[in-house]
C-alpha cells in the first residue's frame, strides 16, 4: 500500500516536473522575439528553483537537464539544433546547467535538514509528553492502590490484633482511596477521548439551572464545608448543549475550586444569555491564583504550586477541550475583591418555550 | 419474603463473586454465567426472577444476548455495563432492559434497582391511588396531593406525571416520553419536555433544584423515585 502510495507520488512529481518545464518552453517560444534568448535561461532558472522547493531531488535535476537541453535545442542560436554556435554561448549553457544543478542539491538538503530538525522536536515533544502523564500517573494511580492493599494486608494478616475501630477505619480507607482511583481513571478516559479527536458531541435540549444542580448534587460530600449559591433567572432561555460533557465540565471546575481554596469559601454559580451565547461562571472568594500561574492553569498536567494531593492536573484542561467541543471558549482571572472567576461562553441554540404559558 | 432466583451473566469473575455475596447476604437465590451462551441456556432451564446482564461479553455482545432473551423472557433484565456512552445505555433500554447500572456501582444502588424492578414484574394490583412519602397521585380521579393539598395540574403535566409514577424507579428515556405524552409527530421537540418536567417539579417538589421525586439521568431521561430509600 505504502509502497503503492509512493510510486504514484513520484509519477505525479516528474508529470509536475514535464509540464512546468513545457510551460515556460511554450511561453518563452512565444516571448523570445521581445527578450532575446539569454533571459529565456533566466526563466528556466525560475522554474527548476520553485520545483526545487516542493519536489524531490530526482525530478528537479530531470528538470535541470531537460530544460537545458530545450534552451540549447530551441533558443541559442542556431536554433533547433543542438550545436551551441559561440564559444559565449556554450560557456553560457554549461554555467546555466551548473547553477541549475547546485539550486537543485542545495534546496533539497535544506529541506532535509528542515525535516529531521522536526522530526527531532516533534518526538522531544511527546516524550515529555508521556514522561510527565507517567510522572503523573504513577503517583497518582499508585497512592490509592498502595492503601488498599495495605489496608485489605493488615485486615487480612492482623485481623486478631485490630480493633473494631481500626478495621472500620481501614474500611473507610479502602473505600476513599477507590473513589479517588476511580476519578483519575475517569480522568485519564476523558483525556485520550480528547486527545484522540473521538469525542462526538451529542447537542439536546438543555435546561441550564437542572444541569447546575444534578451536578451539585454529585459533589454533595465535597462542598459540605462550602457555601454555595446559584443565581439563574427563571427566564433564561433553554439552550442546545450535551448534557453530560457540561455535566463534567461544571463537575471539574466546582471540584477544583474546593482543591484550591479553604473551606468555608464562598462559590457562586451564574447562568445568563449574552449576545445569543451561554454564559456560565463560578466564582470564588477564595486566595485566586498566582499571577504568573495564571495564564497556565488550563495545561496539561499543570499543577499549580502548593496543590494539595489527588489531582492529575487535567481536571482543567478536561474542561478546556470539552468546551472546545463545543466551539466555546473560557477564560479565568483574578477579581480585584480578592478569589477567582471562571467564564464559559458557548455559541449555540436557545429556546424560550419556558417562558410561555402552560399548553 | 425474598428467595427470588438471580442470573448474573458476567465473564468476570470477581464481579460476579462481588455479586453473589452482595445477593446472597440479602437473601436472594444466585446462579453464574460467565457467557452470554451459557447465561441463554440458564435462562431457559432455570427462569431466573431476574437477569443482570453484563453488556461487554467475550462471546456475543449484551445487546444481541438482551434481544434474544426478551423475545420470550418476560421477567425484569438489568443492564450493567461499564460504557458511560448514553447510546449504549439508550439503545439497551429501548430493546426492553428494565434497568441499568455503570460500573463502578455502590451495593446499595445495585439492590434499590433489583427491588424495584422485582416488585414491578410482581404486578402491583391495579392500584387506583398511589401514595409517596408527601404526594399522593388519585389515577382514577385525577386527582395529586402534596401535603394533603390538591396540586393543580394541567392535561399534560398530570399525563407527564402519572406515566412517571406508574413506572416508578424506572428510567424513561426522552424518546419514549415524548412518544407516549406528545406523539410521534413531537418527537424531536425535547425542548417541551425540559420545560414540563421543570413545571412539574416546582408544584410537586418540596426543593424543585433537588427534586427527590422527578430524578435527571444525564442525556437518557427521567426517573421517578417514590421511596426515598433509592440512590
Amino acid at each position: 500500500m505504502k509502497q503503492f502510495l509512493f510510486k504514484t507520488d513520484t509519477q505525479k512529481q516528474f508529470i509536475i516536473t514535464i509540464t512546468v518545464v513545457l510551460s515556460i518552453t511554450v511561453i518563452a517560444l512565444c516571448l523570445h522575439h521581445f527578450i532575446g534568448y539569454r533571459v529565456v535561461a533566466f526563466m528556466f532558472l525560475v522554474g527548476v528553483s520553485v520545483l526545487a522547493m516542493f519536489l524531490d531531488i530526482v525530478p528537479v535535476l530531470l528538470a535541470a537537464f531537460l530544460s537545458a537541453l530545450i534552451w540549447d535545442f530551441f533558443f541559442i542560436p542556431p536554433r533547433f539544433t543542438i550545436t551551441v554556435g559561440t564559444p559565449e554561448d556554450r560557456l553560457h549553457l554549461l554555467m546555466y546547467f551548473i547553477v541549475a544543478l547546485i539550486n537543485a542539491v542545495l534546496t533539497n538538503k535544506i529541506r532535509r535538514m528542515e525535516k529531521s530538525i522536526q522530526d527531532k522536536d516533534e518526538k522531544e515533544k511527546s516524550v515529555l509528553f508521556y514522561n510527565t502523564l507517567l510522572n503523573s500517573l504513577s503517583h497518582e494511580l499508585r497512592t490509592p492502590i498502595t492503601t488498599i492493599i495495605g489496608s485489605t494486608d493488615n485486615l487480612q494478616a492482623n485481623s486478631n490484633q485490630l480493633s473494631e475501630k481500626d478495621k472500620v477505619e481501614l474500611i473507610s480507607e479502602i473505600s476513599i482511596a477507590a473513589i479517588r482511583l476511580n476519578q483519575q481513571v475517569e480522568n485519564l478516559l476523558n483525556m485520550s477521548r480528547l486527545e484522540s479527536g473521538i469525542i462526538q458531541i451529542k447537542k439536546d435540549w438543555c435546561d441550564i439551572s437542572d444541569l447546575v444542580y444534578k451536578t451539585l448534587q454529585r459533589l454533595d460530600s465535597n462542598l459540605a464545608k462550602y457555601s454555595v449559591s446559584v443565581e439563574i433567572s427563571e427566564q433564561l432561555p433553554l439552550f442546545k448543549l450535551d448534557f453530560g460533557l457540561m455535566e463534567q465540565v461544571i463537575f471539574n471546575l466546582i471540584l477544583n475550586v474546593t482543591q484550591h481554596t479553604p473551606e468555608g469559601t464562598r462559590i457562586i454559580i451564574q447562568a445568563e444569555c449574552i449576545h445569543n451565547k451561554l454564559m456560565l461562571s463560578v466564582t470564588d472568594n477564595g486566595n485566586g491564583f498566582r499571577e504568573n500561574e495564571i495564564h497556565r492553569a488550563f495545561e496539561k498536567f499543570y499543577r499549580l504550586k502548593g496543590s494539595p494531593t489527588g489531582g492529575t492536573g487535567l481536571g482543567l484542561s478536561i474542561v478546556k477541550g470539552f468546551i472546545e467541543a463545543h466551539n466555546g471558549s473560557i477564560t479565568l482571572e483574578n477579581l480585584s475583591q480578592g478569589g477567582s472567576k471562571f467564564t464559559i461562553l458557548i455559541p449555540t441554540e436557545k429556546s424560550f418555550v419556558n417562558g410561555m404559558h402552560n399548553e | 419474603m425474598n428467595s427470588h432466583l438471580i442470573l448474573i451473566i458476567d465473564d468476570e469473575v470477581q464481579i460476579r463473586k462481588l455479586l453473589t455475596i452482595t445477593l446472597h447476604s440479602h437473601k436472594f437465590q444466585v446462579i453464574e454465567a460467565a457467557s452470554g451462551k451459557e447465561g441463554i441456556a440458564l435462562v431457559s432451564t432455570k427462569v431466573p426472577d431476574l437477569v443482570l446482564l453484563d453488556l461487554g461479553l467475550p462471546d456475543e455482545s449484551g445487546h444481541v444476548i438482551l434481544k434474544h432473551l426478551r423475545e420470550w423472557y418476560t421477567n425484569p433484565i438489568i443492564i450493567i455495563s461499564v460504557q458511560t456512552h448514553e447510546e449504549d445505555i439508550i439503545q439497551a433500554l429501548d430493546n426492553g432492559a428494565n434497568d441499568y447500572l455503570v460500573k463502578p456501582f455502590r451495593t446499595g444502588e445495585l439492590l434499590a434497582r433489583i427491588r424495584s424492578a422485582l416488585r414491578k414484574a410482581g404486578g402491583e394490583p391495579n392500584i387506583s391511588v398511589a401514595a409517596f412519602t408527601d404526594l399522593s397521585i388519585d389515577f382514577a380521579n385525577r386527582i395529586v396531593k402534596k401535603n394533603n393539598i390538591v396540586v393543580k395540574l394541567t392535561a399534560t403535566e398530570y399525563a407527564l406525571l402519572s406515566l412517571l409514577a406508574r413506572n416508578d424507579g424506572k428510567v424513561l428515556t426522552h424518546q419514549y416520553l415524548l412518544k407516549q405524552i406528545w406523539g410521534s409527530s413531537h418527537q424531536n421537540e425535547s425542548q417541551y419536555l425540559r420545560v414540563f418536567i421543570a413545571q412539574l417539579r416546582k408544584k410537586i417538589e418540596s426543593d424543585p433544584n433537588r427534586p427527590s421525586y422527578i430524578n435527571t439521568e444525564s442525556g437518557i431521561g427521567y426517573r421517578f423515585t417514590g421511596n426515598k430509600t433509592l440512590l
